[in-house]
């Protein structure tokens, strides 16, 4: 058996114990072995892919398995990791063992809202380990459905409305996104040759010519650049994070947005090296303006989550702005970006959750000096906020300065002018979290009822603060993950430089 | 030297100690392990200089050591991040000015502080502040230096907010940090531009006076300026951020609703003096490749020091009052960087700047701690709630006297030395420029003499209970201070910091020091005759210029600027209609999308009509037509 087949396995499993259960204990069991499991997992293959780079395995992807899964199209269930994707991996293990003891408590039906959770996890981490085209996409859709429920059934607010949103618009994405596969496919080879859906021979093989990738590429980008909020594809986010229960918030703009990030640099711009050269402009134009429309947004809203839905727009916008500077440097930052905002958001999520669950309001005019009452989710705010406004020790510091870096080896002046617009959010997203903490933790108290708020208990604490190290961890000691990421780059500049 | 080290990293553990300890511990014990600690690192700090300066010159230029540095994050084969330790003439002194003062801040907090809610907090975010000034000044390249710039940056938003449920310290901790990040953007900008050109963050690069590090960014012009212009011209925006620098300055008063142990250390001694630092590390490539911005440096300084001399004179409130002079003091800092030349005694302005940064750090400090003990003794920032103290603060109306005496620049009082320095590096630089800065030394006499005379003397206000002298703890940092500035002018300085490490021997300039002395005096002289008791000229002076002395009070309309472009522009003609565009034009066209369709899908849904007669009516039509198609084209 393959270790990373064990992805997908932990999570059904998981699912079927589920099924089992009659009582909230048996159902808390479960979950939380099957989350600490997949944390174990994430960790142990980090560490064995270390060991086996330091062994001096060159290979492009490690621990490759291949499975033939439908013969008449040549499909394959194939998996394989590099350093971009087992980093991946990590991000999401944590997210969804966070999520799960964020979700210890539920006000009803809990087993059906971790099996369609669990459900959702099987697609995030078979979407990172495939590199089979079809099945990546198959998995990419089986993350997305559970989406709809889990909104429409325990979100809040106007949930129908979000959750169909949220759906139809990341459905329109992969509708693109088929047919840019089904494109790359049919000429993933030369002349006679068969044809493949596997990523690593694509990359090889491929024959499109630059006249086809011009259309398949903006497809391709926009079909995952829906789920990384790209503008002006973006409004999905905001309605759909704020109706969200707090670890569907948490899982969606943890994980599931960096599907996208993944996606454009896996396939947009890996198989598609021409195109994306030429093409990259206009993306380059559309997520500038995300980065600074998302950051301004940001700070006008009153509804916690719509701040950090926006926020999010911002900081995934610079996600995919780095993937499309086309160099090392970006690039590393992109992958970190996705996971320190990954680690943040979620935690901020959590956060909103446990203080939503307090007060029963989100709206920061109606809230005010509850640092003084609930210390400590205060302060894990103020964290977070570091993490996001790019305080050094933090992550985000570690990954904006690598964009920033990465974007300025880019020296027309076209490039220039967006990197300087994309720096100046840092002053922007400090305007809207200081705004947000000031209102929210600082002054007095607005609602008497608010001086009877208890603090943080025990599940929640121990989710926030697994959060809080992985993001300290990596703002600590950023090189090692720095040089995973870079030296897994390697073939993607390599089709660059063709 | 590796043992430097310690004296970083023992304030981060204590920050971490003290900080997820919390309340768990008592406040006298926190307070306790962070002054012991503190007292540790001024002791190794001490250690460290005195070796430092002990060590012989090679080739008579004193040695840049760095004993310690690993590699933190690599963005490119060149480009990389180190973090690491730089012993050279000015990180140590900066070593030993921090730890000082730090450690006086400390001690006097014990008692200032005493009996606070949040005394713990307060502790750790003070080892986090002195941890990371720390990191800034012995930084060994440029983006380290931006790293411990922002947590600096960040230890001040903490601390300026730290009495977090009154809203003018919230208010006033966010401006500090926005204002400062929207500096430290150009900075990130200028070290972006920098080290792409020149390939490397190091400053000992940078700095080695090698001229093909710059070959690259020669000829590049942007707007009619060199890019390199550009780049050092960004990075010293940032430093005016920190240093207060007009028209970035609008932070620093408002910072002072912080506690004021704090505004001693951060925002008088240590961390407002970091811009200066910043052009001091890099005066090499300030002075041999972009001159221009050291005459707009210099400029820049006497603007600042100008204005805020001026609005000086009118404030009410005593922190503000020192507010302004240190903003006033840190541009004659800057004015002398600006004058300097590199080599010999062209390098007067280097050395004084650097001189009169450390004599200004105790004074300063000095003065922040004594107007701590006066409010502390009246419960009040106002001069009206003063007045005739001396009689029951003796100590610190002392200590408040010296640093005065000091700070207008009377020998042989530390400031005396220094400024003397800078008066006379700036009149041999242009005599324009000289007299001005001697009118700004003149009305700094001018300033801190009737604050002085407000607080000690005059008319006593009425005080609900008989204002006392503060404890030893906090009597004990003034006495120390108060010695360190009387006996600092002393110090060979030019021996130990000059402008390229060779021992520069210091010559009075008798004509500037007497001329500066006479005028000193005579400021004096006036706000001895204004202030020493109640007089109505002050008054009628206000009276018969009220549009100035408005404009002066209200600190020449700065603060309204900075509402206007923040809450008008950004907030209201910019946020606000981007997400109305957000929600109305984006979200609705994709609703409207919606809508259409699914309003077409109500008008078709007739076709299916489910009529079998009415299918077999359409299939028959259709056939026929499709065949007199094709007939019709064959």
């Amino acid at each position: 058996m393959n270790i990373l087949s064990l992805f997908v396995l932990i999570p059904v499993l998981t699912l079927g114990g589920l099924l089992l259960c009659g009582n909230t204990r048996q159902i808390r069991s479960v979950v939380a072995t099957g989350a600490s499991l997949l944390l174990a997992l994430a960790i142990g293959v980090v560490i064995a892919f270390l060991n086996e780079r330091a062994a001096g395995n060159t290979a492009e992807m490690l621990f490759r398995s291949d499975v033939m899964w439908y013969k008449p199209l040549n499909i394959h269930y194939s998996v394989g990791v590099d350093g971009i994707s087992v980093a991946m991996l990590l991000l999401s293990a944590v997210i969804v063992f966070t999520g799960t003891f964020a979700s210890w408590k539920m006000p009803f039906q809990q087993k059906e809202y971790f099996m369609w959770f669990y459900l959702l996890s099987v697609g995030v981490f078979g979407f990172f380990i495939s590199i089979d085209l079809f099945t990546m996409f198959m998995f990419y859709e089986v993350a997305l459905i559970p989406m709809y429920l889990l909104i429409g059934v325990w979100g809040s607010g106007k949930k129908e409305y979000s959750a169909m949103k949220l759906t139809l618009m990341l459905m329109g994405g992969s509708a693109l996104l088929l047919v840019s596969i089904l494109g790359i496919y049919f000429h993933s080879a030369g002349e006679g040759a068969p044809l493949s859906m596997n990523i690593l021979e694509i990359a090889q093989n491929s024959s499109m010519p630059v006249e086809l990738q011009r259309w398949f590429f903006p497809l391709t980008f926009i079909g995952f650049g829906v789920l990384g909020a790209l503008f002006p594809f973006h409004t999905w986010s905001p309605d759909g994070h704020a109706s969200a229960p707090t670890a569907v918030s948490m899982l969606h703009a943890g994980v599931l947005m960096k599907l996208g990030g993944y996606g454009c640099f896996r396939v947009a711009i890996f198989l598609m090296p021409e195109a994306a050269k030429e093409l990259s402009w206009i993306f380059i134009i559309l997520t500038g303006i995300s980065v600074v429309y998302g950051a301004y947004s940001a700070i006008v809203q009153t509804d916690l989550k719509y701040i950090n839905a926006y926020s999010s727009v911002s900081h995934c916008g610079l996600v995919l702005f780095a993937i499309l500077m086309l160099n090392q440097t970006a690039m590393t930052g992109a992958v970190l970006q996705m996971l320190s905002h990954g680690l943040m958001t979620a935690l901020f999520f959590a956060l909103i959750g446990m203080i939503y669950g307090r007060t029963h309001t989100r709206d920061i005019r109606e809230m005010g000096g509850l640092m003084k009452v609930i210390p400590f989710l205060g302060t894990c705010y103020v964290i977070a906020g570091l993490a996001s406004l790019g305080l050094p020790g933090l992550s985000g510091f570690v990954a904006e300065m690598s964009v920033f870096v990465g974007a300025f080896q880019e020296t027309d002046t076209f490039h220039r002018v967006f990197t300087i617009i994309a720096c100046t959010s840092i002053v922007i997203t400090a305007v809207y979290i200081l705004r947000v903490v000031g209102k929210l933790l600082y002054g007095g108290i607005v609602n008497e009822h608010h001086l009877e708020l208890t603090d943080a208990v025990w599940y929640e604490r121990f989710s926030v603060i697994v959060l809080i190290i992985a993001i300290a961890g990596i703002g600590l000691a950023p090189l090692w993950l720095s040089n995973l990421i870079q030296n897994s780059l390697i073939p993607v500049l390599n089709q660059l430089n063709f | 030297m590796e043992y430097t080290v310690l004296i970083f990293i023992l304030p981060l553990l204590t920050f971490l100690a003290l900080g997820l300890l919390g309340t768990k511990l008592k406040p006298n014990v926190s307070g306790s392990i962070g002054t012991t600690v503190l007292g540790i690192c001024a002791l190794l700090a001490y250690i460290t200089a005195a070796n430092y300066f002990s060590m012989p010159r090679v080739d008579g230029v004193r040695e840049t050591i760095i004993p310690l540095h690993f590699e933190w994050l690599r963005f490119t084969e060149n480009l990389k991040i180190e973090l690491g330790i730089l012993l050279d003439p000015i990180s140590v002194m900066m070593l030993v000015v921090i730890t000082t003062v730090s450690l006086m801040v400390h001690i006097y907090s014990l008692g200032y502080m005493h009996g606070e809610r949040g005394f713990q907090r307060y502790y750790a975010f003070l080892s986090l502040f002195t941890f990371s000034m720390l990191g800034l000044v012995v930084a060994t390249n440029i983006f380290q230096m931006y790293i411990f710039w922002e947590l600096v940056g960040v230890s001040s938003y903490l601390l300026i907010g730290f009495y977090y449920t009154k809203p003018e310290a919230v208010a006033a901790s966010k401006k500090a940090f926005i204002v400062t990040r929207f500096a430290d953007l150009g900075f990130l900008l200028g070290i972006l531009l920098l080290s792409y050109y020149t390939k490397t963050f190091s400053f000992e690069l940078l700095t080695s006076g090698d001229s093909t590090l710059f070959s690259q960014a020669a000829g590049t012009t942007f707007m009619g300026c060199s890019v390199m212009s550009w780049a050092m011209a960004l990075i010293f925006m940032g430093g005016a951020g920190k240093s207060a620098m007009f028209p970035l300055h609008i932070w620093l008063p408002d910072a002072m609703e912080g506690p004021t142990p704090v505004s001693a250390l951060i925002h008088a001694a240590t961390m407002v003096v970091a811009g200066v630092y910043l052009v001091a590390r890099l005066f090499p490539v300030y002075y041999l490749e972009t001159p221009e911005v050291l005459v707009l440096i210099a400029v820049v300084g006497a603007v600042t020091s100008l204005y805020a001399a001026i609005v000086a004179c009118v404030q009410t409130d005593i922190k503000r009052v020192l507010a302004f002079s240190t903003i006033s003091q840190i541009g004659f800092m800057m004015v002398a960087l600006g004058v300097s030349g590199l080599e010999g005694h062209e390098g007067l302005g280097y050395m004084a700047s650097m001189f009169h940064l450390f004599t200004h750090a105790m004074f300063k400090a000095l003065l922040f701690l004594g107007a701590g003990a006066i409010i502390h003794a009246v419960h009040s920032n106002e001069m009206s709630h003063m007045g005739g103290l001396r009689k029951y603060l003796p100590v610190t109306h002392i200590t408040f006297l010296v640093a005065c005496l000091a700070i207008s620049g009377i020998p042989p009082f530390s400031g005396f030395f220094s400024k003397d320095e800078i008066l006379a590096a700036t009149f041999a630089f242009s005599p324009v420029l000289g007299i001005t800065m001697s009118f700004i030394a003149a009305l700094t006499a001018f300033y801190m003499f009737r604050l002085y005379y407000n607080i000690f003397w005059g008319e006593e206000s009425s005080h609900e209970h008989t204002p006392h002298e503060a404890p030893k703890s906090m009597t004990l940092p003034l006495v120390f201070l108060a010695v360190v500035t009387v006996f600092a002018g002393f110090i060979p300085f030019g021996h130990f910091v000059s402008s390229n490490g060779e021992a520069y021997t210091i010559h009075l300039n008798w004509t500037v020091a007497i001329s500066s002395v006479i005028v000193a005096v005579i400021a004096i002289a006036a706000a001895t005759a204004l202030y020493k008791k109640k007089s109505p000229v002050p008054d009628r002076m206000a009276a018969a210029l009220p549009k100035l002395h408005h404009a002066a009070y209200r600190r020449f309309y700065m603060d309204e600027l900075y509402l206007f472009i923040t809450k008008r522009i950004i907030f209201n003609h910019i946020s606000r209609p981007i997400a109305w565009f957000d929600r109305h034009i984006i979200d609705g066209s994709l609703n409207g999308l919606a809508n259409v369709t699914q309003r077409v899908a109500y008008a078709i849904r007739g076709i299916q009509s489910g009529q079998v007669q009415q299918y077999v009516y359409v299939i028959l039509l259709s056939t026929v037509v499709i065949a007199a198609l094709v007939l019709w084209f064959l």
